[in-house]
């Protein structure tokens, strides 16, 4: 299997340049993709996984299912909650989107957990970097800087994930508050020692998860109050929020994700919005203009990706909002030291590359 | 400048053609007076950092007192062609910090400002030179404090943290320095301001953010940062636990682990390192023990309750001959006591000690020490150990005297077999303490000629001419051809393809 990477990897140039997918259940995501597909599933299965080092290392294209029930029957989980987007999501494509689910706010982003890679660059040699120990501070930390990086410095072989037990309680309650008391309370409650490992706001109605140990759980609802959601409908809630099935996110419109300090008040931009991470991601369906939507963005301290969108739409006002001249040097000659001739997933993070 | 001076992977590079007079008038213009040290006696304070086994006297210090300045000496540097090594308190511990001989010494000491602390986002904006137990002080009035707790925490600065990615004694449960920050503002060498991260939760492109912690000051020089605080908790105890066998001891490690708990913190330190520090600190520790375990859980009290007893009947199965829960917070603190001054205490009962920073799978634990009672023998020097244990980060202390000719050589061996066998047991050469100057040898022990290849080029994105703190943490391959020469492991040389010298 890896010699057919290496092949395809020397028999392509920047005018055939290779598109790395998985199974192709984030297609949608960063800017529209081309090139010849590199199919990465063939190089599956779980290559190391011992629960007391809570640690698992699996190869890129491992489905996360089976990372997910490997962790599952051990009673552990990939604590960042990753969303599939797709029943056969793979492990590659979940590092390289870099995206993290309900819980980010509370334990960590996908890039937290990560602490190895094996890949390929562009010259097709094989580098290895971090690996399955906590604690690696030799060398600088490129196993980090391979997630989210959209597979455009090189192919995942193996990932090496920190993992975690899966709490011992968990509860989820719903209350009744509008847009900006919502942030208010989220956030206050966030500055106190509560076991909230997930929110979620929408028509006006705001939804938390508790866990952690079953006293601290049992004690927090207590002082949060609120009406207790049944247990099977909150497991669902929470996995059709992360899968973005829920129905807030039905239809076809634009949707852009705000990343946001926490305490930003209710945005005055036109669409309807979905708030989790304690304040920190926005979801807006909206067919406002994308520089207004920017330029807001901006204003609070965040940034604002076109997150699902007519790929058209993509290619005018891109993805991403752009870097600064002095970060996309820096990106430029990061690209060009690990993929010089230009040929992984070229324009899909943005246009310069 | 002459050829040898450019940056590349393969050749160390030479800057003895500095021209001192030049750049001590470019930084005498730059700097308002006092910002600048020159002569022999004010240079001495800033020969070494932490590990003072590794000495030498830079061209100048520079002591800016504000961004502005800061760019004023990258650009003078950069002009000139000099290097620079930034440095914060110098409590490093690989000699990150030591100066270049035809370099000069960036400090950020002066940028101690602490300039925004934001409860209801739970985020501080500070200077990097601010010490990372004042974030914690400035931020307890509001319930909430900075995780990270390295342990000389009490005077390192927040860059230097950022530099190591330091971590401490609690960062199995709340993560390293990378964990808990959203931001760093830096200057690149050719001085122009670079903003990575922000105060949301993620930013656009490349995670460069995490690319800057624990670049030993390699790639740019941190002047700002945003850190995320964290509430308090109600409560905290810890167990102290005694084995009579390490591996018992270990193995205990792995069942809390297997038993879904992730303790606070989850030390351990063996018969060699309680008898060193218990005549010090009278923490209470059980001196017939050939190792004890301090477990410690936090949250709120139900929480702490619910934990503490979990951990106890984990400990129980696992045959420790001695439990003792701390009762009172001041319990707590003499039980961590002895912990927190094992470095100390390694200072006392010999002239000079040299400490360690491996980690390894905690499965392994035992093995490793197996191994190093074996190099005590093979090296005649004593070695006490402490260690996180959670996460497998062994912090042996060699006992030596420099005094005693051959004792630092006979040292640095025994410490350099022990880093190997920490990549040989799947392990790192460094888990917190960084690379620095010291373990630059130990790098091409874990890592092949392709992936420093890949480090260096990353180097030279930030910084093409190689100039911010040039020597350290990435050994060039030709470093490593003379390393493998005189380090031949089972007969393989590691770097075949290059030419030897």
């Amino acid at each position: 299997m890896l010699e057919r990477f290496v092949e395809s990897i020397r028999a392509a140039s920047s005018a055939r340049p290779l598109c790395i997918r998985g199974s192709g259940s984030k297609d949608f995501y960063g800017n529209p993709a081309h090139g010849e597909i590199l199919d990465t599933r063939a190089h599956a299965g779980i290559v190391a996984y011992e629960p007391t080092e809570l640690v698992i290392t699996a190869r890129s294209g491992t489905p996360l299912r089976e990372v997910e029930s490997a962790l599952a029957e051990q009673g552990q989980l990939l604590a960042f909650e990753p969303p599939h987007f797709g029943t056969a999501a793979t492990l590659g494509g979940c590092v390289a989107a870099g995206l993290s689910g309900p819980r980010r706010a509370a334990v960590g982003a996908l890039r937290d957990f990560v602490l190895g890679v094996k890949m390929l660059d562009g010259n097709a040699s094989a580098l290895t970097f971090g690996g399955q120990v906590m604690k690696n501070v030799a060398g600088y930390d490129v196993a980090r800087l391979m997630a989210g990086s959209l597979g455009t410095l090189g192919l995942l072989l193996e990932v090496s994930l920190k993992v975690l037990p899966r709490p011992v309680a968990e509860a989820s309650l719903c209350l009744e508050a509008p847009q900006e008391k919502a942030i208010e309370l989220i956030n206050g409650w966030a500055g106190k020692p509560l076991p909230i490992t997930a929110t979620c706001w929408c028509d006006d109605l705001l939804t938390l998860r508790l866990a952690g140990a079953g006293a601290a759980v049992t004690a927090a609802r207590r002082q949060l109050g609120g009406e207790p959601v049944e247990a099977g409908a909150a497991m669902d809630f929470w996995r059709q929020l992360r899968e973005q099935q829920s129905d807030f996110f039905a239809g076809n419109p634009a949707l852009w994700r705000l990343s946001l300090p926490s305490v930003t008040p209710a945005l005055d931009i036109p669409g309807e919005q979905l708030i989790e991470w304690g304040g920190s991601l926005r979801w807006l369906k909206s067919s406002g203009d994308a520089a207004g939507i920017r330029d807001a963005a901006a204003r609070a301290g965040g940034h604002a990706t076109l997150f699902r969108a007519d790929p058209q739409l993509k290619l005018g006002t891109g993805a991403f909002q752009p870097l600064s001249p002095a970060l996309l040097a820096l990106h430029r000659n990061l690209k060009s030291s690990f993929d010089p001739r230009g040929i992984f997933n070229p324009g899909r993070m943005c246009r310069e590359f | 400048m002459n050829e040898k001076r450019q940056h590349s992977p393969s050749q160390d590079q030479d800057f003895s053609d500095v021209d001192r007079t030049a750049i001590l008038a470019r930084l005498g213009r730059a700097l308002p007076p006092g910002a600048l040290l020159s002569a022999a006696e004010d240079l001495k304070p800033y020969e070494c950092d932490g590990l003072s086994a590794y000495r030498e006297l830079p061209l100048a210090v520079a002591l800016p007192e504000d961004e502005a300045q800061v760019i004023e000496v990258l650009r003078a540097c950069h002009e000139f062609g000099v290097p620079v090594v930034a440095r914060g308190a110098g409590t490093g511990l690989s000699g990150g910090a030591l100066p270049h001989r035809h370099g000069v010494v960036l400090s950020l000491a002066r940028l101690k400002k602490i300039l925004h602390l934001d409860p209801a986002a739970r985020i501080a904006v500070v200077q990097s030179g601010v010490r990372n137990l004042a974030i914690s002080e400035a931020a307890a009035p509001f319930g909430l404090y900075y995780a990270p707790d390295p342990s000389s925490q009490i005077a390192c600065t927040i860059g230097g943290n950022i530099a190591e990615n330091s971590g401490g004694v609690h960062c199995l449960k709340y993560g390293l320095t990378v964990h808990n920050v959203l931001r760093v503002r830096a200057v690149s060498i050719s001085g122009e301001i670079l903003e990575f991260g922000n105060h949301a939760l993620d930013a656009p492109g490349f995670d460069l953010l995490a690319l800057m912690i624990g670049s030993e000051g390699m790639l740019a020089v941190v002047t700002e940062v945003t850190l995320k605080l964290t509430p308090k908790p109600l409560q905290a105890q810890v167990i102290m636990a005694s084995f009579d066998d390490v591996e018992k001891a270990g193995d205990s490690v792995a069942a809390i682990i297997a038993a879904g708990i992730i303790p606070a913190g989850l030390e351990m330190m063996d018969k060699a390192a309680t008898a060193a520090v218990e005549p010090f600190v009278k923490a209470g520790y059980d001196l017939k023990a050939e190792a004890i375990l301090l477990c410690e859980s936090d949250g709120t009290p139900e929480e702490v309750a619910e934990e503490v007893a979990a951990m106890r009947a984990v400990l129980e199965r696992t045959g420790a001959t001695d439990i003792r829960v701390s009762q009172s917070e001041s319990e707590r603190l003499r039980y961590w006591s002895g912990r927190k001054a094992a470095f100390p205490a390694a200072g006392r009962i010999s002239p000079d000690y040299y400490c360690m920073d491996g980690t390894i799978p905690r499965k392994r634990v035992a093995e490793m020490l197996k191994a190093i009672a074996g190099m005590e023998r093979k090296y005649g020097l004593r070695c006490a150990n402490v260690f996180h244990a959670g996460d497998g980060n062994l912090h042996p202390l060699i006992l030596y005297d420099a005094n005693v000719p051959g004792e630092l050589q006979r040292t640095e061996a025994f410490g350099a077999e022990i880093l190997a066998l920490s990549v040989a047991l799947g392990g790192t050469i460094t888990g917190e303490h960084g690379v620095g100057f010291e373990k630059i040898g130990s790098m091409c022990v874990q890592f092949d000629s392709a992936a420093l290849t890949a480090f260096h080029a990353i180097k030279g994105s930030f910084d093409p001419h190689g100039l911010l703190n040039p020597g350290k943490a990435v050994p060039t391959l030709h470093r490593c051809a003379e390393f493998g020469r005189m380090h031949v492991h089972g007969g393989a040389l590691k770097f075949p393809e290059l030419e030897r010298f």
